[in-house]
């Protein structure tokens, strides 16, 4: 029992690393950058809907809807001002501007909300949602976690589909695929990572509130480290797939809270990345990453 | 030396001659203007970090530049370099002459550096690209944590060792703590200077350019461009890449050992993901490639945060603009075009001007 | 491309270089211009040159709330004198250090180019550390509001003073209430490995609980990089049965230990230290949940006593909140450095050096009272000694319940 309720919370911190490697994954299959700011949308989007449900008491499902729309507009921005300029340079110039933007948009924060932590209201238990009580008690549930893994599963499977069987969704295969013959064949290269971004950074917004939903500190620095857990993560299960990221996600978190609870609390981050190390050392392109057969 | 054998010198040889001269020059333009009392004290004591900052760009762009691989993990290999030497300062200081025991610290830190960059090593040869990143990335967290979980004291009953807290140690009251775990060591006795610093990044210049323009270095450089194309002509990968990554961690381990020496405390969370991230900015703003860009950007943007104090609350904000800004304007490819294009203009007028004198 | 970048860098690199030497030279010349006025009129404080205070603290990054408090504390105060005295008695620089060693230093260079007088600060223990050695060698006086760890004082050589308790001495005593007043049958510990001050709670309080015979059945950490998720360490709390669970671990955290604690139905008795105040100012948190919450802790915003009501008031009026111990800190170390003003032992002309040694004298003869503590006094090491006060929440407010001698 009490080892069950380990696992549910790992699968439920999972899930969280799990939606936020799914942005990464997104914008890395297509744009072929590490975007190291979205840990930072994600706070962003979160204060959006602190203040939106907790200070001024809107509808939670409705502030969701608000801070995906900010999200969006902000990462679409940053596309277009920052990394757009960028596109045909190295990608290392590219990741130390992600790198900036995510220290500007720190900095941002802090001004305008102040270094002092927030306590975020659960926008689960807002929405009326109770914890699920099994086994007379023995084992808990929180609502967050479930709404958690259920979104994430959700949005795995709809992201799928949205590739798979869309045009727009056709036209992100053929930009990951190869740019400059999509170019060729008359997609619109800049509309498809600009789209990339609208959904990578709407996510971005859906992970925020269930990140802090679960975990409800929120200070300017709050998706600094779940953000580069959640690379870790997309990494982990191969970064591009987007079911490799939901695994990856996953299994960091279940690894992650286990090894707390089992060996150390204090070493739990080396054993994570420990067995990233092993894994990738064994599976160099992750979990479910294509073999990239190398051509001369 | 005349200066017309100057200019029938070879490009590289002259190339890397300026820059030891630029190192060496702005180490006694420093030297006058502090013995004439023309330095604050804010910009001398950044000296010592700025030496330390130029050796880690340096020694990563061999890594990132050279053999063309993506290392987020080079501050883990400050952070084992600065412990060891600086435990073994700690111990052997008090015993020894200072000018045995600091090229022993030195020595140590490079050579324990050295080490985790052969384990590290052996991943780099099977994974390239982002995963390897991520994984050196992994490599810099998991040294953080050993090292915050890390008790050393010392008693007369010898050493003790614990990776849980200070009470498990075990130790007679009057031993000493060594690593006290986040903590780190406290109770340095500082012994890092500006010449130290300069005369280690001289070192650090005249080997990594040798190996720049030896034989090994022309191999790291083919494996860079063409991995299949210089395994077909008989390179031995495995050889050319751990030499490079392994020679990239000594010397990060010596600035660590610098850096250590600096101040008088050391704890191992300065050394996380944010250090290697901006070790890797130094290199990417100064040029992928470029020594000399490394070393300016490396002070440039160590002194940068610095001199914007007088901003106050703006001061990271503006930091990060400049980054952002700085970027684009050196790698944007239509910029850089538009720049060229300014460039033309000024000249060919200036020569219409010419032509009409 | 490459020579036209290094070409620009170094060029800017010239600049800053010149920009720096020509500050440097300038504050030089502030220097011996101010020395010139000072010999002209002999009483210093009536001319109203102002004491140069120097503050260091983390006003960006991970530890910046506390940095701010401090800051906002210590400016509150200067002014208050200034406006009360008619005249500038005090002038006030704070500059960032990110909680980092290396960063303390060049603030702490920063501020003695800009002529620092007296040093209120930093903030976190390991930069204090390593300013605290800057210290002993330019020979200023250190008094810092917050940095607890012993190795502070160490460091300082006699030069670097606390407001607050040691670490050692709140796990001690902390420890000691706890037995005294028999409040757990079994305890639980989370604390913070990856942070020096409350690692160092948890060390003395370890050994004082198994000194005192206290049953300690959990003792669970949790680093900076993996507190997103506290609930696994209150589940092996609750786990192992404790019914006191003693968070020697800053309010930000304790405040998610406290919601996972409510998500499961876990409801021991939490004892907290000074590191805990603030908990109830967080804007968001659901105060409820820290009823009947136990701190050790020598300031409260709640207190009756005319100083801290004047204070509370004062700073909710000028930042929109209210203070925690790291604000009520830095508060009463400017005053304790205007009660050496007031009694004549530092003027403004003394030079800094001259100052720390008259300061050193003072503060191990003197007895300071203010928003945290009556009658407080130093040893000789610098660390202080004043009574040690347990707070219980009760309704959004603290209530005394004891203090322990």
């Amino acid at each position: 029992m009490q080892f069950l309720s380990y696992l549910i919370s790992g699968i439920s911190l999972g899930s969280v690393y799990a939606l936020i490697a799914l942005g990464y994954t997104m914008v890395y299959g297509i744009a072929k950058m590490l975007n190291f700011a979205h840990g930072d949308i994600i706070m962003i989007g979160s204060y959006v809907i602190f203040f939106a449900f907790g200070s001024f008491g809107l509808n939670p499902i409705l502030s969701v809807v608000l801070s995906m729309v900010v999200c969006t507009i902000l990462g679409v921005t940053i596309e277009r001002v920052a990394y757009r300029p960028l596109r045909e340079a190295p990608s290392l110039a590219v990741l130390i501007t992600a790198i900036g933007v995510s220290y500007l948009l720190q900095q941002v924060a802090q001004l305008l909300w102040s270094a002092n932590p927030k306590s975020f209201q659960s926008i689960v238990a807002g929405v009326g949602l109770q914890p699920l009580v099994l086994f007379d008690g023995q084992l808990t549930i929180s609502a967050e976690a479930i709404v958690t893994i259920l979104a994430c599963i959700v949005i795995m499977v709809a992201l799928t589909a949205f590739v798979n069987h869309t045009v727009p969704g056709h036209a992100m295969l053929a930009v990951s695929e190869d740019r400059g013959a999509a170019q060729l064949m008359g997609v619109n290269v800049n509309g498809t990572i600009a789209l990339t971004f609208a959904i990578g950074s709407a996510l971005a917004a859906v992970a925020g509130a269930l990140l802090c939903s679960s975990y409800p500190t929120l200070s300017p620095t709050t998706g600094a480290m779940p953000g580069i857990k959640a690379f870790v993560a997309a990494v982990f299960g191969g970064i591009g797939s987007i079911p490799g990221a939901f695994l990856g996600g996953v299994l960091l978190g279940v690894i992650e809270n286990l090894s707390k609870a089992y060996i150390s609390t204090q070493l739990s981050d080396a054993i994570v990345f420990l067995v990233l190390i092993v894994v990738l050392v064994v599976k160099p392109t992750g979990l479910l990453g294509k073999k990239v057969n190398v051509k001369v | 030396m005349p200066l017309s054998r100057l200019k029938h010198m070879k490009k590289t040889t002259r190339s890397n001659l300026i820059t030891f001269a630029i190192v060496i020059g702005f180490y006694l333009v420093v030297q006058i203007l502090s013995g004439a009392g023309l330095t604050s004290r804010s910009f001398e004591g950044q000296l010592v970090p700025i030496c330390a900052y130029v050796m880690l760009a340096i020694s990563l762009n061999l890594t990132v530049g050279f053999l063309g691989e993506l290392s987020l993990g080079h501050a883990g290999f400050m952070s084992v370099g600065a412990f060891s030497g600086v435990l073994l300062w700690t111990m052997l200081g008090d015993s020894l002459p200072a000018y045995v025991a600091l090229p022993l610290a030195f020595l140590a830190g490079g050579l324990v550096a050295g080490i985790f960059g052969v384990i590290v090593g052996v991943p780099v040869l099977r994974l390239s690209g982002d995963y390897l990143a991520i994984v050196t990335l992994a490599f810099g967290e998991i040294i953080k944590n050993i090292i915050n979980a890390l008790y050393l004291g010392v008693d007369e009953n010898g050493l003790h060792f614990s990776m849980t807290d200070a009470t498990s140690l075990g130790m007679e009251p009057d031993g000493t703590m060594l690593i006290n775990g986040a903590m780190g060591i406290t109770g340095i006795q500082k012994a890092s200077n500006f010449t130290i610093g300069i005369v280690l990044i001289i070192l650090t210049l005249f080997v990594i350019l040798n190996m720049i323009n030896s034989r090994t270095g022309r191999a790291v450089m083919a494996i860079r461009d063409n991995e299949i194309a210089a395994q077909s002509v008989g390179i031995n990968l495995t050889r050319y890449k751990l030499t490079a990554f392994v020679v990239s961690a000594v010397f990060a381990g010596f600035a660590g050992v610098l850096y250590g020496l600096n101040y008088s405390s050391l704890v191992a969370s300065r050394f996380d993901y944010n250090t290697s991230i901006q070790i890797l900015v130094f290199v990417v703003l100064g040029g992928i490639g470029s020594i000399r860009g490394s070393i300016i950007a490396a002070a440039l943007l160590t002194v940068l945060p610095e001199m914007l104090r007088g901003l106050q609350d703006y001061r990271m904000l503006i930091y990060a603009i400049v980054l952002i800004v700085v970027m684009i304007f050196n790698q944007s490819p239509q910029i850089v075009a538009w720049r060229k294009r300014v460039v033309e203009r000024f000249k060919s007028r200036g020569k219409k001007q010419k032509e009409v004198a | 491309m490459k020579k036209f970048v290094s070409g620009m860098l170094a060029a800017a690199m010239a600049l800053s270089l010149a920009a720096c030497s020509s500050s440097g030279s300038s504050s030089a010349a502030d220097d011996s211009s101010s020395a010139a006025t000072t010999e002209e009129s002999s009483t210093a404080e009536s001319t109203g040159i102002p004491i140069h205070l120097g503050g260091i603290g983390p006003l960006t990054g991970d530890n910046a709330a506390y940095g701010i408090a401090v800051s906002n504390g210590a400016e509150l105060a200067v002014n208050e004198i200034n406006a009360a005295a008619g005249t500038e008695v005090f002038t006030l620089d704070f500059q960032d250090d990110e909680s980092d060693s290396e960063k303390a230093v060049n603030a702490f260079n920063t501020l003695l180019d800009g002529g620092m007088q007296i040093l209120v600060g930093p903030v976190t223990s390991n930069p204090s550390i390593s300013v605290a050695a800057e210290c002993v060698s330019e020979n200023i006086f250190m008094l810092t509001p917050s940095a607890s760890s012993v190795d502070v004082v160490t460091a300082g050589e006699g030069n670097a003073f606390q407001m607050c308790f040691t670490d050692p001495n709140q796990g001690l005593t902390a420890a000691d209430y706890i037995a005294d007043n028999s409040l757990g049958t079994a305890i639980g510990i989370i604390y913070d490995s990856s942070d020096a001050y409350s690692t160092g709670i948890y060390t003395a309080f370890a050994e004082e609980a198994s000194a005192r015979g206290l049953n300690v059945v959990a003792t669970s950490t949790f680093t900076s990089d993996n507190n997103t998720d506290l609930s696994t360490q209150v589940q092996q709390c609750q786990q192992a049965g404790a019914d006191l669970v003693f968070l020697p671990i800053y309010y930000q955290q304790a405040s998610q230990v406290l919601i996972a604690a409510n998500n499961i139905g876990y409801a021991p008795t939490f004892f907290g230290c000074d590191g805990m105040d603030g908990i109830l100012g967080i804007d968001g948190f659901d105060t409820s949940l820290a009823n009947d919450l136990m701190l050790l802790c020598p300031f409260s915003a709640y207190g009756e006593d005319e100083t801290t009501t004047t204070f509370v008031s004062a700073y909710e009026a000028a930042y929109g909140e209210t203070p925690n111990q790291f604000a009520a800190d830095a508060y009463d170390c400017v005053y304790a450095i205007y009660q050496c003003v007031e009694d004549g032992t530092i003027t403004a002309d003394m030079s800094a050096s001259d100052m720390c040694d008259a300061l050193k004298s003072a503060f191990t003869s003197m007895s300071f009272s203010g928003t945290t503590g009556e009658n407080q006094t130093w040893a000789a090491d610098g660390t202080i000694s004043k009574e040690p006060k347990v707070y219980q929440v009760q309704d959004g407010a603290y209530v005394l319940v004891g203090s322990e001698e």
